[in-house]
């Protein structure tokens, strides 16, 4: 296996690396959070001393080699200690989606048959407690916060520092234990766990090795030059497999530091305190953002209105050529730079990326006009493509080569190939070990010789070298006279528009394309506001005629850019209708990570999309929704369906296989 | 004095000695009887009510407790002491914090800045000192600033700390209001009508903040609140007020059989 490397002595471990950093970077932070007001800091010293308590105090706990250890709560210092000292006794950390309901994390606790679960908070102690009685294996639960955990039967709970505590006490005892463990950890061992959140069926667990991490945070580091002064702020997901490489991985690599947001609510303001110099969001935060400053534009006086659009028109004209490094006149230059001074800024400031020196978004496709909007403001956003399976990266594209339709070049040490069918295959030294427990989807999914296949439909394009994504492999399909149906592209384009939150095409096998439309209730809502129509729910705006007219004329737009495409023609929008309800991952539309599952959603609403088909102008429906606490409801609703129009074309029919 | 030893609730919480007692209070205006011989106790950290139907004397119960009325006649024993006529504020200094049934913020000032004000019976620096921020008041000001951190923290409002107060919600208001006066570190917290006009989630949070605060700083609490279902579910035990009388008292459970309660919240003819 000569794709995989070996790595450097004394750094084939996370606690390895942490033990580097302890002695390289003593003194520099490692750890931030914001608590009681003021941000609070962690030294990599300091930091690998609490880390050294919580894994003493597991040891006393009685945690094996090759348990695992699940991990659920928001991004905070405690947590991420905890994935280290999990690794540092020989355990396998196992990060949980924190709004997972109960029944999703009984799924994943009893499928890693984890004995011991590290919870954020009350919320999440009284989840397992429900479930407790199922798992078999399971023993000791340590909690963060203490609020409201008083009353609690403590034989199997145990608060943190009370862990820590205890492990600190028993010290002499167990510290040639732990040594002991952590000299066994090798590039082979197991360094996390993550369950995907997966479009189709339940979740599977990615088994990544010391390897997959370390040389992925290695190679990610350097095509990036991050340093050890670099600034992050880790706000996503824990279970999520891109913050564990941005918040563990590349950090242990680099020695920079993680910042946790004092509450999800606050997210916005810490971002602008802490001004990352690294920064990685999915479409949809830069989506709401640029939602939010265009609605607050909307309200701010004539000058400034003014003043904001001239400079942004010119910033749209050279920002990213400027950015890019190519020749731009002296006279642009003045003025960009004024603008600058004036707009560019103050508006970055206000959006705490000041110091973005790089950043990232993936997961989805990025509407172009969203993409070129920062980057205009002279921020260095940048996409790439990945998966769990490869420990996040598979392309990225490298400063100076950034476009808003592809997905970059190779990451460094990855091998891509095309295959036949169109599909993308990837090898690298991030390739996954296993899916834990399910050799045949392993077998599936990876060959002999370390081949992966992403599930996703692309080609490289010639001239450039860059990788382009069509869409999800099993979505592109055959309509019933033989044209190419890929929905994610025309959902993509309906989505670029800000009022509509999501979209869901479907027409495989069918004569004509049809779609279910959410909108976004911040931008429909303001507009409403603007335009003085009053509604009482979400489901009354979701229904309004003007609304409807609106998001016709968006379709309408979206079929006549569509028809342009000799391939894809077919898959213009000839009936819609605007749903009632929010797609929600409670409601198992969505997954964890807010990507649409087709398939549930086709079922679910089977009498809308039989409706749609069948010509009739409304349709009368009842959904059940699940509440935040996890209660069942049922929502009902009279539902208008449109007609848009189309533009004729003949498309060409997919070659016959 | 009768039980100072304390009792043991039903879910297994030890509650202790008797922190205050109401003897025989009665309070006129005029000619009007607004509370007519009432006696009762309140010990340490127990979550106690009171309840009845409107006009009861039941806020007038709460403004004799905090000081704001002088009872005509009766004694306010107060942590084993008998309690001079006082001043509001005084009773304040003595450990006793309350909200207030239309919230009484300071809109323009931010959410931080009125629960700062919970402190101020905590504050002794001298006027010098406090106009040039040196020396005491800075000191001062910087441990009590932590300690307000930490009700924010406690309530979950660090995301409004800057937001003035006059543009939040109703619902948050109250849980302003609710930070104020738990910053003042009470000995005994007053709460008139906690809930009222909340919708039924607003409702649910305030009943989780009101439980984790006396479950968490062990303060005791005396609550009017009009929604019985609440009321029920919250305290330890319940004083039933009708037409400025004591007509029950006793755990809720006690309390909801009393023939006398039924009426009174039923409507009986009254001759």
């Amino acid at each position: 296996m000569a794709y995989l490397t070996e790595g450097a002595e004394g750094l084939r471990s996370v606690p390895a690396l942490l033990a580097h950093n302890a002695a390289r970077y003593g003194s520099s932070p490692a750890y931030r959070e914001k608590e009681y007001g003021i941000w609070q800091s962690w030294t990599w010293s300091e930091a690998a001393a609490e880390i050294e308590a919580l894994a003493l105090g597991l040891l006393n706990l009685g945690v094996n080699e090759g348990d695992f250890i699940a991990i659920i709560g928001r991004n905070r210092p405690y947590l991420y200690w905890s994935m280290v000292a999990a690794q540092c006794v020989g355990a396998i950390p196992v990060p949980l989606y924190q709004d997972a309901g109960a029944e999703e994390m009984e799924y994943v606790l009893a499928h890693c048959g984890a004995r011991f679960v590290i919870a954020g908070d009350q919320e999440q102690v009284d989840k397992v407690i429900e479930i407790q009685d199922d798992l078999h294996q399971f023993e000791h639960m340590i909690y963060l916060d203490p609020r409201g955990l008083r009353k609690y039967d403590h034989r199997r709970l145990h608060a943190f520092d009370h862990v820590q505590a205890q492990g600190r006490a028993a010290r002499d005892e167990f510290i040639g234990e732990l040594e002991a463990r952590k000299a066994k950890l090798d590039y082979d061992s197991i360094c996390v766990m993550l369950y995907t959140s997966g479009t189709t069926g339940k979740p599977k667990g990615v088994v990544l090795s010391n390897r997959n991490i370390i040389e992925t945070a290695k190679a990610s580091s350097e095509f990036d030059h991050l340093k050890v002064d670099d600034e992050v702020l880790a706000y996503l997901p824990m279970a999520w497999v891109g913050d564990f490489i941005f918040s563990i991985g590349q950090a242990y690599w680099s020695g920079f530091c993680v910042n946790c947001p004092e509450s999800p609510e606050t997210m916005m303001t810490d971002l602008r305190e802490i001004a990352p110099s690294y920064y990685f969001a999915p479409p949809r935060v830069f989506e709401t953002q640029l939602t939010q400053i265009m609605i607050r534009m909307e309200d701010a006086g004539a000058f400034k209105k003014k003043t904001f659009h001239y400079f942004m028109d010119h910033a749209r004209k050279v920002g990213p050529a400027i950015l890019d490094g190519h020749e731009v006149g002296t006279f642009d230059r003045l003025k960009y730079r004024l603008g600058e001074l004036m707009v560019y800024g103050p508006l970055k400031n206000a959006l705490g990326f000041s110091n973005v020196r790089v950043g990232y978004t993936a997961g989805e496709a990025i509407g172009p006009e969203i993409f070129d909007f920062y980057r205009s403001l002279g921020i260095n956003l940048k996409q790439l493509y990945g998966q769990t399976e490869a420990s996040v990266f598979i392309t990225q594209q490298p400063d100076g080569e950034v476009r808003s339709d592809t997905v970059g070049v190779p990451s460094p040490g990855v091998e891509i190939r095309i295959a036949d069918t169109g599909e993308v295959f990837y090898r690298s030294p991030g390739v996954f070990v296993q899916y834990y427990k399910n050799a045949e989807s392993t077998a599936d999914t990876k060959d002999a010789d370390g081949w992966v296949a992403t599930g996703d439909a692309g080609f490289i394009e010639e001239s450039t070298g860059h990788l382009r994504i069509i869409d999800r492999a099993k979505d592109v399909a055959a309509m019933a006279d033989g044209a190419m149906f890929a929905p994610k592209y025309v959902e993509n384009k309906l989505k670029f528009y800000p009022s509509i939150l999501e979209a869901v095409v479907f027409g495989a096998g069918r004569d004509r394309c049809c779609a279910f439309i959410n909108i976004d209730l911040a931008a429909v809502g303001n507009w409403a506001e603007r335009n003085n129509i009053a509604y009482a729910s979400y489901q009354e705006l979701a229904g309004h005629e003007q609304v409807l007219d609106a998001i016709q004329s968006h379709i309408e737009e979206v079929n006549e850019s569509i028809a342009q495409d000799p391939m894809l023609s077919g898959c213009q929008v000839h009936r819609f209708l605007v749903l009632h309800k929010e797609l929600d991952a409670d409601d198992g539309e969505l997954t964890r990570t807010r990507k649409v599952r087709r398939k549930i959603i086709g079922e679910k609403f089977e009498d809308l999309v039989n409706a749609l088909y069948d010509g009739s102008p409304s349709i009368y429906t009842e959904t059940e929704v699940t509440y935040e606490d996890g209660r069942k409801g049922k929502i009902t609703a009279t539902l208008e369906i449109r007609d848009a129009k189309v533009v004729p074309t003949t498309p060409q029919k997919l070659a016959a296989e | 004095m009768k039980d100072t030893e304390g009792y043991v609730t039903a879910d297994g919480r030890q509650i202790g000695g008797t922190l205050m007692e109401m003897r025989n209070i009665t309070l006129r205006f005029g000619g009007v009887v607004a509370i007519q011989d009432i006696s009762f106790d309140i010990h340490e950290g127990e979550v106690r009510a009171i309840i009845g139907p409107n006009g009861a004397g039941k806020s007038s119960m709460l403004n004799v407790i905090s000081g704001f009325y002088t009872p005509s006649e009766g004694e306010v024993w107060y942590q084993g002491a008998k309690r001079p006529p006082m001043k509001p504020f005084e009773v304040a200094r003595q450990g006793v914090a309350r909200t207030f049934q239309n919230i009484a913020l300071f809109e323009g000032m931010t959410v931080l800045d009125n629960v700062m004000t919970g402190r101020l019976t905590h504050m002794n620096a001298g006027i010098a000192s406090q106009a040039l921020w040196w020396g005491k008041a800075r000191d001062e000001e910087m441990e009590n600033r932590e300690k307000v951190e930490r009700v924010i923290d406690f309530l979950e409002i660090q995301n409004i700390r800057k937001t003035p107060v006059g543009r939040l919600p109703y619902g948050l208001k109250k849980r302003v209001e609710l930070a104020r006066a738990l910053a003042a570190e009470p000995s005994l917290l007053l709460l008139d009508e906690p809930m009222a006009g909340m919708n039924v989630e607003e409702k649910e949070d305030m009943s989780r903040f009101i439980l984790d605060v006396n479950d968490e700083f062990g303060t005791t609490i005396c609550l009017i609140e009009h929604d019985m279902g609440v009321v029920m579910d919250l305290s330890d035990r319940v004083v039933v007020m009708d037409y400025g009388k004591k007509i029950g008292d006793g755990t809720p459970d006690e309390v909801r059989n009393n023939q006398d309660v039924i009426d009174a919240y039923l409507g009986v003819p009254h001759e």
